[in-house]
């Protein structure tokens, strides 16, 4: 069912249908191409030489040994790698911010576990890690940092000249907003909500392949955005953009880890200019789940203030993160959105938060689908805990206080400006495919014989398609070729989330031509459209804005043309199914494949002011400065109290993230999204242990859901065009913001006869039957 | 050590090379043979992409050395269909969105090809226990589930 909100959406023949992707057929034959299977003469393999200890200064590194082991080519250290940086930025936050320490590899001391101390060469990966082996580093272990919530107090400092390990902070609002509004308010309500550590986790490592060859740099690699790999090892190695060449044709899943090229792949980017042939560098596993950067270490006390009817009157977020040794990009920038997207899709007359970024001897923080979630994790918990203690149900609580349709458009008190959601509307959607009351019922029933059954729900509001900086545009080339076939160009980075499909179907429409005829090329920076590629749930608006841009160009030299030919006036052309017909007379019409014949072979016959050829360049600027989307999701599930086992019993998505270019695409998205979410909820955790040792390194201790554990999920779709091309809004994030919230208030709804509040993620069997323990112990 | 002669035959073709006797089926098959289809998520035996069928049985090849499949017959996913003849394992995977960046697939086509053989009508939760193994981070399973339950209603519908 979709129930629609506004308007019409457009009448297009592919836009809005679950066309099947033009992705699989390679990719479930075995012929994708990710970029472990590049091969190149004479390539070469990397493997890097991992500190063992969380702290440590590095005396000296001695390859002798290395060196005269059959097959190796180099080892390099720091010595020879980071005098080689010109300038290391990232697109997204700029250069002129106070960025936080990255060499590329560990100089004088080493500061997590996995930090990379030097790269061997060789000429296979076989060599390459016996020889790693054979490097001998002379390391004098020091106090490290290991826990982000006292480092504040540590006697040892992560970086130098970071006073206290604070590598920044941020507040808005008024600070004493609770202290002024809390003594009249009927409630106050404050918890402290801690999230553990948990990852992306592609299924494919990082990988990079880099040829150093006459003066031209050539990359292949597994990311998200490969304008963006083009533009960072341009600043890196100092070279003119025009001499890299970035490719990458399929890549294993990003989810944030492969938006920004992290250390070890620059290094790679250096060592490929010492090297006689290509260098080619493959993580392992246990390298990706040392190394390649940690996300959602965070806690917050979230405090809302309440009048007797429940309603919101203030809400406050003090905020810490975790940032681990070697954060990228700029860690304290993004935690502002924690604190600005707090009061969520609710009417919150006034807020204050405040953040702080700590350093700790640990992986750095990198962007994680959804990288803010905290601000809806913190929310949607503290609400509940609220409403149970308001002795109201936490879905009442909710309705006396979401924003509705007339109260938009509508700024946050934290000064975000929302519109075109539809915050309500989802929630009622999605307890409708519940039937919330039937299931209080039946879960009142279960009590009786002893089985504890609850339901949680999750709201947010979520900016997608941010215009900010480089992300505020995208291009497109589209090439109708002289037999009519169309190829269209774009950035690309796609990583699972269908951008070729997408692309082709939206071209397929914007042209009025068969799916079949249309072809798109991405993710090679030597023949598309800069763009910086899969982030920010940006990909759906802006692809279909560039691609909307450029084909309106074309469609009116291809209707010049057709008019011209046809003997007919320019407003009485048609185009659709591959033709242009003159309206009124369909049987007068000529193909695309004999317009563009006229215009690549026969320019004599074309309108003498029309450019021959049928190609065209154009670039999408962002209209809005975000678009938002919004969701709810509900979960149920049935918590063993002997054991502490949850089993998710239903699990509801009702989202508007406007009108949808492919559903299957869009569910797709959410389901993933939402996995990961329930991932984080229960099972993953990026652990230390108290010595800074990691102790998931592997898929035997780290968790990720399995096909055993995940529920079936029912969507509910709601449409509310948003400030942009096709009134698209994004949706690759919202899953994973939504998710853990849903999971963990049902729980906690389960577990409410007992009394116990749940603050601390994930909620693991272990966990349940503690807080049990300790209720029935007071 | 030296290197030591094989000759196993993959998808039906005999191939002979010398191998490091620490080289593993799933390198041999990637490097040596250029199948690049199956793949490594792990290479410690959890996560499945790596699956191919050995003598007709799901195996991890991150896990068994090229010299322990000598003589053997192994399936690798470009052995089970091709891009313009999808197996119905694989249409079915297509027709249901049940891969999103792919690299879990082959894994997974290989696995529930061997496992619908085995169990041609299977109940959702002989499915997911089936697929326990292999781990997929973009689908969240959805598809997937849907893809064997219709390639396993399909074929029953063939075979009557
Ligand atoms: S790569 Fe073999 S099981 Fe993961
Ligand atoms: S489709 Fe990406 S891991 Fe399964």
């Amino acid at each position: 069912m979709v129930p629609q909100m506004t308007g019409p959406t457009s009448a297009a023949r592919y836009a809005g249908t679950r066309v099947h992707r033009v992705e699989d057929a390679r990719l479930l034959t075995g012929y994708g191409t990710f970029v472990d299977d590049i091969t190149r003469p004479g390539m070469l393999h990397a493997c890097f030489v991992r500190s063992p200890f969380p702290r440590a200064r590095i005396d000296g590194v001695h390859a002798t040994e290395a060196l005269a082991l059959d097959g190796v080519h180099a080892v390099f250290t720091a010595a020879d790698i980071n005098p080689e940086v010109h300038e290391l930025w990232y697109s997204i936050m700029g250069k002129d911010i106070p960025d936080t320490p990255r060499p590329l590899l560990a100089e004088g001391e080493a500061r997590f576990v996995g930090d990379p101390v030097a790269i061997v060469v060789a000429g296979s990966r076989y060599v390459a890690e016996d020889a790693a082996e054979l490097v001998e580093v002379d390391y004098e272990p020091l106090e490290p940092v290991v826990d982000y919530r006292s480092a504040r107090d540590a006697s040892e400092l992560v970086h130098e000249g970071y006073e206290k390990n604070v590598a920044g902070r941020l507040r808005g609002g008024n600070k004493d907003l609770m202290a002024e509004v809390g003594p009249s308010a009927a409630h106050v309500v404050s918890e402290t909500i801690h999230q553990q550590a948990y990852v992306a986790c592609p299924m494919e490592t990082r990988g990079i392949v880099a040829e150093w060859s006459g003066g031209e740099m050539t990359i292949w690699a597994g990311t998200q955005a490969p304008h963006e790999v083009r533009a960072v090892c341009s600043r890196v190695l100092g070279l003119p953009e025009h001499r890299i060449r970035v490719i990458m044709r399929d890549t294993g899943g990003g989810f944030g880890q492969k938006v920004a090229p992290l250390r070890e792949d620059l290094c790679v980017m250096v060592a490929a200019r010492k090297v006689p042939a290509a260098l080619k560098w493959i993580e392992d596993r246990r390298e990706n789940l040392m190394a390649a950067g940690q996300a959602r270490h965070e806690h917050g006390t979230a405090s809302m203030a309440f009048a007797e009817d429940g309603t919101i009157l203030a809400a406050n977020i003090v905020h810490t993160q975790d940032v681990g040794a070697y954060p990228t990009p700029w860690p304290v920038g993004t935690a502002a959105a924690v604190g600005m997207i707090f009061p969520g899709p609710y009417r919150v007359p006034q807020a204050a938060w405040a953040t702080t970024s700590m350093f700790s001897n640990t992986a750095g923080r990198i962007a994680y689908r959804g990288p803010w979630q905290f601000e809806t994790v913190a929310r949607e918990l503290l609400l509940d805990i609220a409403a149970r203690r308001m002795d109201i149900d936490p879905v009442e609580l909710r309705r006396r206080n979401f924003l509705a349709a007339d109260d938009l458009p509508y700024a946050m008190a934290t000064g975000m400006p929302l519109d075109h959601i539809s915050p309500r509307e989802v929630f009622e959607h999605a307890l409708e495919l519940l039937d919330h009351d039937a299931f209080r019922e039946e879960q009142a029933a279960a009590r009786e014989q002893g089985r504890y059954l609850g339901v949680g729900t999750s709201s947010y509001v979520e900016p997608t398609t941010s215009a900010m900086g480089a992300f505020g545009t995208e291009g497109a080339t589209i090439r109708v070729e002289p037999t009519g076939k169309v190829n269209v160009y774009v950035a690309g980075g796609s990583t699972g989330n269908s951008l070729e499909t997408t692309a082709v179907q939206l071209t397929a429409d914007a042209l009025g031509v068969a799916i079949e005829d249309v072809n798109t090329i991405q993710g090679d920076t030597a023949v598309t459209p800069f763009g910086l590629g899969t982030g920010g749930s940006r990909s759906g608006s802006m692809i279909a804005g560039a691609v909307g841009t450029t084909a309106r160009t074309l469609r009116e030299r291809i209707i010049a043309i057709a008019a011209h030919k046809l003997e007919a006036a320019v407003e009485d052309i048609e185009l659709a199914d591959g033709r242009a017909t003159v309206r009124g007379t369909p049987t007068a019409g000529l193909s695309i494949a004999e317009i563009a014949h006229t215009a690549y072979f026969d320019a004599a016959s074309l309108p003498p002011d029309i450019e021959p050829g049928l190609e065209a360049s154009g670039r999408y600027r962002a209209e809005a400065m975000s678009i938002w989307a919004n969701a709810t999701h509900v979960c149920t599930c049935e918590v063993d109290v002997t054991t502490g086992m949850v089993t998710i019993l239903r699990y509801i998505v009702s989202e508007d993230c406007g009108p949808m270019i492919n559903p299957n695409v869009v569910e797709g998205q959410i389901d993933g999204g939402t996995v990961q979410g329930i991932g984080g909820a229960l099972y993953e955790h990026l652990a230390y242990d108290e010595d800074g040792n990691p102790i998931a390194a592997t898929f035997v201790d780290y968790l990720m859901p399995t096909i055993a554990e995940v529920p079936v999920i029912e969507h509910g779709h709601i449409e509310t065009p948003g400030p942009g091309p096709g009134g698209y809004k994004g949706v690759g994030e919202g899953g994973a913001i939504g998710a853990p919230p849903a999971v963990i208030n049902a729980v906690a709804d389960a577990l409410s006869p007992f009394g116990v509040t749940i603050t601390d993620l994930p909620v693991t069997p272990a966990s349940i039957v503690a807080l049990l323990d300790e209720v029935r112990a007071s | 050590m030296a290197d030591v002669e094989v000759e196993i035959r993959v998808n039906g073709q005999p191939r002979r090379a010398s191998v490091e006797p620490r080289r593993t089926l799933a390198d041999f098959l990637r490097e040596q043979c250029g199948l690049t289809g199956t793949h490594l998520g792990c290479e410690h035996g959890v996560c499945g992409a790596c699956t191919v069928l050995v003598d007709g049985d799901a195996v991890r090849s991150c896990l068994v050395f090229a010299v322990q499949a000598e003589g053997a017959e192994v399936t690798t996913i470009e052995g089970i269909g091709a891009p313009d003849e999808l197996s119905p394992v694989q249409a079915a995977f297509r027709d249901h969105h049940g891969l999103q960046c792919g690299f879990c697939t082959p894994g997974f086509v290989v696995s529930v090809t061997a496992f619908l053989r085995d169990h041609p009508n299977p109940t959702d939760d002989e499915i997911r226990d089936g697929l326990s193994g292999n781990l997929c981070r973009c689908t969240g399973y959805q598809g997937i589930l849907a893809a064997v339950r219709a390639a396993a209603a399909g074929a029953q519908a063939t075979t009557g």
